[in-house]
């Protein structure tokens, strides 16, 4: 796609989502429409690592829950402005995961998975433990919502656009990557690494680069998600939510940059239909527990069917 | 050994778990020459090669081009000294674009990272040109600009392998290895390749390469190194090493009189 294409789609779809903003009124959906757009964000990182870098993050949770707790515990404990504090916290998940996946590229094989977990699992630890800046198990409260000038993106309504916004920007700035040296460097190492290397292209630094990238993203969803609530505790940011990313992604493809959003969207809604369906099929009220085998017989249905995710059938319809 | 030799290869051996597939070779690559390693299946020619590339590291011995020694395990770190590389079976990216291909091995002349793409900064839009007009004159210089947007995979075995030349003299090399250039060719590509070569050599780059067809490479090369069971057998020009009574016993597998 040429970027004046690219631009125009946005474009399209930033219109679309304004009107959605402007004339939706059930917060019940303006909510997962803003979930759809976290989501994705955090998902389309993910989605490049696993398409391009090749392995699978078992704790992108972890840089969802330092955007949030960066940017939470800066603007309602220190004073911080919203906007810096959003940009410290997206720094912080880019330097954590340059961090972590500094010893993981080096090495071949899997360790990414085993990283990455371990990872989540202490940064959840910290995230209870550390009470006195984070607030504990019970949480933070007193973020503020985010504000330009005297408007402050405190109804679902604006935080959509500003969701949405941040989503569109996202996408754009990957798109621009890659039409670019970096970009082609990475579907290169995607095709063949050993030609990728021998081309110039130092591919740890890549990998590298990408799982930043993905952390910087990720922690820009955490944020928004914290000024969006204004209350945040760890009890979201756990294994389970670094699954579901892994789930969205798998349905909607890797390697692709509409893919995670795609999944992101999925994942959201199927999550909500099964919410709203499992009480009329079953007497009990275990609903939830039943959630958890609806979504792994979807992943395995996928899996089987559609191994390149929603965005590798539109691809083989192109 | 001559002391101004592009590359110099010193008592280079690699053995695998035991096995010595490579046992000390000493030779060198003046600049400006075309050099071929030859000798049977499995006499160690790719296993060289893929040391002085930096793919696989040497049990004993190193590498020197223009003097210093190579780094090792870091074949990125190799290609940008100079040295450009094809592969015994063509390894191209397949869903890219030829002229997509061309570029990557323009990687090492651009500088834009991460930021610099994803905010598409003048000088990342500057040098994105200066890119592609050096991928579009190495287009034309092997004849391939009318295959520019085409996918490399949908392109004959042929043109690909053009494709993956142009990709390896896209960075301006100074020294380019070819493994096995003329494998699956026939007589007439055979021929076209040699004609090449020789193209690439005149604009500047020295050639080492390997292959096991002896017409083609006699013809082509100024100086031939024969190799046998990870050993050199001898070393020298086409002529000499055609008569050579070892020579032909490695190739007609008869012991040497």
């Amino acid at each position: 796609m040429t970027p004046g294409r690219r631009w125009a789609l946005l474009a399209g779809a930033a219109v679309l989502i304004g009107g959605a903003g402007g004339m939706v009124r059930s917060t019940y959906v303006l909510g997962m429409l803003i979930f759809i757009a976290l989501n994705g964000m955090a998902a389309l990182g993910l989605s490049l690592v696993m398409g391009f870098a090749g392995q699978v993050s078992l704790g992108q949770a972890a840089f969802y829950a330092i955007g949030a707790y960066v940017s939470g515990v800066l603007t309602a404990s220190y004073g911080w402005n919203g906007w810096l504090s959003m940009a410290a916290a997206v720094l912080a998940g880019a330097v954590a995961a340059f961090l972590v996946g500094l010893p993981v590229f080096r090495l071949s094989g899997l360790l990414l998975a085993m990283a990455t977990l371990g990872f989540g699992i202490i940064v959840y630890y910290v995230l209870v433990n550390w009470s006195a800046v984070t607030g504990g198990p019970s949480g933070l409260t007193g973020i503020p919502p985010l504000a330009l000038g005297g408007f402050r993106f405190d109804t679902d309504a604006r935080m959509l656009w500003l969701a949405w916004g941040c989503l569109l920007a996202v996408l754009g700035l990957a798109g621009n990557v890659v039409d670019s040296r970096i970009g082609r460097a990475l579907r290169a190492l995607h095709g063949s690494p050993a030609a990728a290397e021998a081309a110039g292209v130092a591919t740890t630094k890549l990998k590298l680069g990408v799982f930043a990238a993905a952390g910087a993203t990720t922690a820009l969803a955490g944020a928004l998600y914290a000024h969006y609530l204004t209350f945040i505790n760890p009890s979201p940011f756990g294994f389970a939510f670094s699954v579901e990313l892994v789930v969205m992604v798998v349905l909607g493809g890797t390697a692709s940059l509409w893919g995670g959003v795609l999944g992101a969207a999925i994942v959201v809604l199927l999550t909500e239909g099964i919410r709203a369906l499992l009480p009329l099929l079953s007497a009990s009220h275990a609903a939830a527990e039943y959630e958890i085998v609806v979504f792994g017989l979807v992943l395995m249905t996928f899996m089987i069917l559609l191994p390149g995710g929603l965005a590798g059938l539109a691809r083989r319809a192109a | 050994m001559s002391a101004g030799a592009l590359l110099d290869v010193q008592g280079l051996g690699k053995e695998f778990g035991g096995l010595t597939a490579v046992r000390a070779v000493d030779f060198a690559v003046e600049a400006g020459q075309i050099k071929a390693l030859i000798g049977p299946n499995g006499a160690g020619k790719t296993t060289i090669f893929n040391m002085i590339a930096g793919v696989i590291e040497p049990t004993r011995g190193r590498v020197l081009f223009e003097g210093e020694p190579l780094p090792v395990r870091r074949p990125h770190a190799v290609a940008a000294r100079g040295i450009a590389r094809t592969f015994q079976l063509v390894r191209l990216f397949g869903d890219m674009t030829v002229l997509e291909n061309v570029l990557v091995g323009c990687h090492g002349r651009g500088r834009a990272g991460w930021a610099g793409c994803a905010f598409r900064t003048r000088r990342m839009r500057e040098e994105e040109k200066r890119l592609r007009e050096r991928a579009w004159q190495v287009l034309a210089w092997l004849g391939l600009e009318d295959r520019a947007h085409r996918p490399a995979a949908l392109l004959p075995y042929g043109e690909q392998r053009l494709v993956e030349m142009g990709r390896a003299l896209a960075g301006g090399p100074r020294l380019l290895l070819l493994d096995e250039p003329g494998a699956g060719l026939n007589a007439e590509e055979h021929a076209r390749l040699a004609a090449l070569i020789r193209k690439v050599r005149e604009a500047g780059t020295t050639v080492l390469l390997v292959d096991h067809h002896m017409d083609f490479v006699m013809g082509l090369s100024d100086e031939v190194l024969v190799l046998s069971y990870g050993e050199k057998l001898t070393e020298g020009l086409p002529r000499d090493v055609r008569r050579d009574p070892a020579v032909i016993a490695a190739y007609l597998g008869v012991e040497a009189a």
